[in-house]
């Protein structure tokens, strides 16, 4: 049961397992200019080496902010995390600032959405993952760019002794993510955080990037924590999937059950609104509505108001956690039945 | 340059490798304007700056009999002022004073105000607050009248009237660095930087200082113009050097009372300082196309 949701306290697993990720009750809230905002209301999760989980969800749905707290990248004066996330044994929200340092690139790192802007346009490419290792390892700087050279193989780019010297600018958008990959883990992180990494691509650099991703995260055992909002990414990639609305995983389990059997109307209706779930000649199926205001979040299910199934009970109380099956979970009141 | 990278197609000869400098020199290269405005200046500063062995007399030595000579009398290519000393040798001269009043208080203010942009670009706040409203109350000045006031305050002399312009100075400098500071930092990268293990020092170190000291000295370029031309004015109202020293601002005011009798030697600071500045000017745009990487 790796990436599952847990109700309550559950009893402690076998301690000769302890998973590399473990998320327990995290909360995000941001102080804005006229209250706070609720972005993660309460996530668990655990993760284990070599596994890759995908948070599949819409824009707004917390997602991203989830991953970033992962590494505690939100600005420290405007945020305010609860809960708990345990990384190789560490705390992350308890950590000092000077701790935290030492753990992101090194323990955790992260590939972003865009990289035309995830790179410094004035350093080279060679010069900016160098400078990541050198920083990290405190090896030369002489080691540091024949490890940099050694990155942008693994990663397949073509001429990558030259591409070393080459700007930003100068390449192009899948070589570039494939730069920001080889800089990600150029300090062999236990844990990958990648936020829609492929979204900024077209489609056959994105299946590529994607292959890459896999084949690098199996060949180096690392756990991935895969941001998309493309069922057919999350498809792909993920050992297992969570999927988030207001800042809950409404539904989590492996890829297989969780897209086959669908236990929330709201993952239904996600799979249903993208190309693959719909026959030819079939009119699209939306969800109606967006989602809703982080500021003041409707009681009782967050979903009910686009859900089609809503029934008055669902608006009166917090919904609980159901699993019908050990390891796949969601939160919705029909399951009860 | 050019290389295009079409979708989908993997270039086998990549773009050649070359550091940042060797690429904007090469950009400057193609730019006959900047080359030409960059030759004029170095010869300005380089026959400053080797005043005793470029001027032909001595700058200071009063003649009766030969007062305001025409322009290429013998002896004399650019006429004699009106105490009769050279005005070649004096504007060769008068280049040491202009110059340095023109471009320290640029130097100073590009130090004090990219440190004073930069940190409240990057801690924001009410530090930001506290620095960028005591700049402002400085911007609502004219330049030429904080100038002037300054220096009437500190009284007249080559340090105050450089103090007094660098004070005019530091802040549009501050307020670019931290326009700047403010947009690099809530760039991709630089959360990406801190993703990857970078502290704050390294992030302003490495990105933020590497970013906006190129717009911040190109700025700073292009204000040594003004500088140069505030300066004299200072020297011009008697805030500057005082005479006999040769500097153009003062040589113009001094060459004032005579233009009647000899317009054209008398416009001679006035062209020195017009040709500098000018020069100036028009360099710093060139080095805001050249240095540009993106370009």
């Amino acid at each position: 049961m790796t990436a599952a949701l847990r109700q309550d306290a559950a009893p402690v697993a076998a301690p000769a397992r302890v998973p590399l990720v473990s998320v327990e009750g995290l909360t995000v809230k941001f102080k804005g200019g006229d209250g706070s905002i609720a972005a993660v209301n309460g996530v668990d999760f655990t993760l284990e080496r070599g596994k890759v989980l995908t948070i599949l969800g819409e824009s707004g749905s917390g997602k991203s902010v989830t991953l970033k707290a992962m590494m505690r990248l939100h600005p420290a004066r405007k945020t305010t995390y609860g809960g708990k996330i345990m990384i190789g044994g560490r705390n992350i929200l308890a950590l000092s600032e000077r701790e935290l340092v030492q753990v992101r690139g090194s323990v955790v790192s992260m590939i972003f959405q865009e990289p035309m802007l995830a790179f410094d346009p004035v350093y080279t490419i060679g010069h900016q993952i160098a400078e990541t290792v050198v920083r990290h390892e405190g090896v030369s700087r002489r080691d540091a760019d024949k490890r940099a050279l050694d990155l942008l193989e693994m990663v397949q780019i073509p001429s990558a002794a030259r591409r070393l010297k080459a700007y930003p600018h100068e390449m192009s958008g899948g070589m570039r993510q494939r730069a920001m990959i080889a800089l990600a883990l150029s300090c062999r992180p236990d844990l990958l955080l990648a936020d829609e990494p492929t979204t900024a691509l077209d489609a056959t650099v994105q299946m590529q990037v994607l292959v890459l991703l896999r084949q690098l995260q199996r060949e180096m055992g690392m756990a991935v924590i895969f941001v998309t909002h493309d069922m057919g990414v999350a498809a792909e990639i993920a050992d297992d999937v969570a999927v988030m609305y207001a800042g809950r995983f409404i539904e989590a389990g492996p890829v297989g059950p969780v897209i086959g059997k669908r236990l929330h109307p709201y993952t239904e209706g996600l799979l249903a609104s993208t190309v693959h779930g719909a026959s030819r000649g079939e009119r699209l199926e939306t969800i109606p509505g967006s989602p809703p205001n982080l500021a003041k979040l409707p009681s009782g299910c967050s979903f009910a108001p686009r859900c089609k199934y809503v029934e008055q009970r669902c608006r009166e109380t917090e919904i609980p956690l159901f699993k019908p099956e050990p390891d796949h979970s969601a939160r919705c009141l029909r399951i009860d039945r | 340059m050019a290389e295009t990278t079409l979708p989908g197609m993997v270039p086998d000869t990549p773009v050649a490798s070359r550091g940042y400098w060797s690429s904007v020199f090469r950009r400057l290269r193609g730019d006959w304007v900047t080359i030409f405005c960059l030759v004029v200046l170095l010869a300005i500063i380089l026959s400053a700056i080797f005043a005793p062995w470029v001027a032909p007399v001595d700058p200071y030595k009063t003649s009766v009999i030969r007062r305001l000579k025409d322009i290429g009398t013998p002896g004399f290519p650019l006429g004699t002022d009106e105490l009769g000393r050279d005005m070649l040798s004096r504007l060769i001269y008068g280049g040491r004073l202009s110059l340095l009043m023109g471009i320290t208080p640029v130097i100073n203010a590009l130090v004090i105000g990219s440190l004073l942009g930069i940190v409240a670009g990057f801690v924001g706040g009410k530090i930001n607050m506290v620095i960028m409203r005591t700049v402002d109350v400085f911007y609502a000045f004219p330049s030429v009248l904080l100038a002037i006031a300054i220096s009437g305050a500190l009284g007249a002399g080559l340090v105050n009237s450089i103090v007094s312009l660098t004070i005019v100075f530091v802040p549009p400098i501050t307020r670019v660095a931290e326009s700047v500071t403010t947009s690099v930092r809530n760039l991709d990268f630089v959360e990406a930087a801190r993703a990857s293990g970078a502290g704050s020092w390294t992030i302003i170190r490495v990105h933020v200082l590497g970013n906006v000291l190129g717009p911040v000295f190109v700025f700073a370029t292009g204000l040594i113009s003004v500088s140069i031309i505030l300066a004299s004015g200072l020297s011009f109202l008697g805030l500057g050097v005082r005479p006999p020293e040769p500097e153009w601002g003062l040589m113009l005011n001094t060459l004032r009372q005579s233009i009647y009798v000899n317009p054209w030697v008398c416009a001679l600071p006035g062209v020195m300082i017009f040709i500098t500045s000018i020069c100036f000017n028009m360099m710093s745009d060139g080095l805001r196309a050249a240095m540009d990487v993106r370009a």
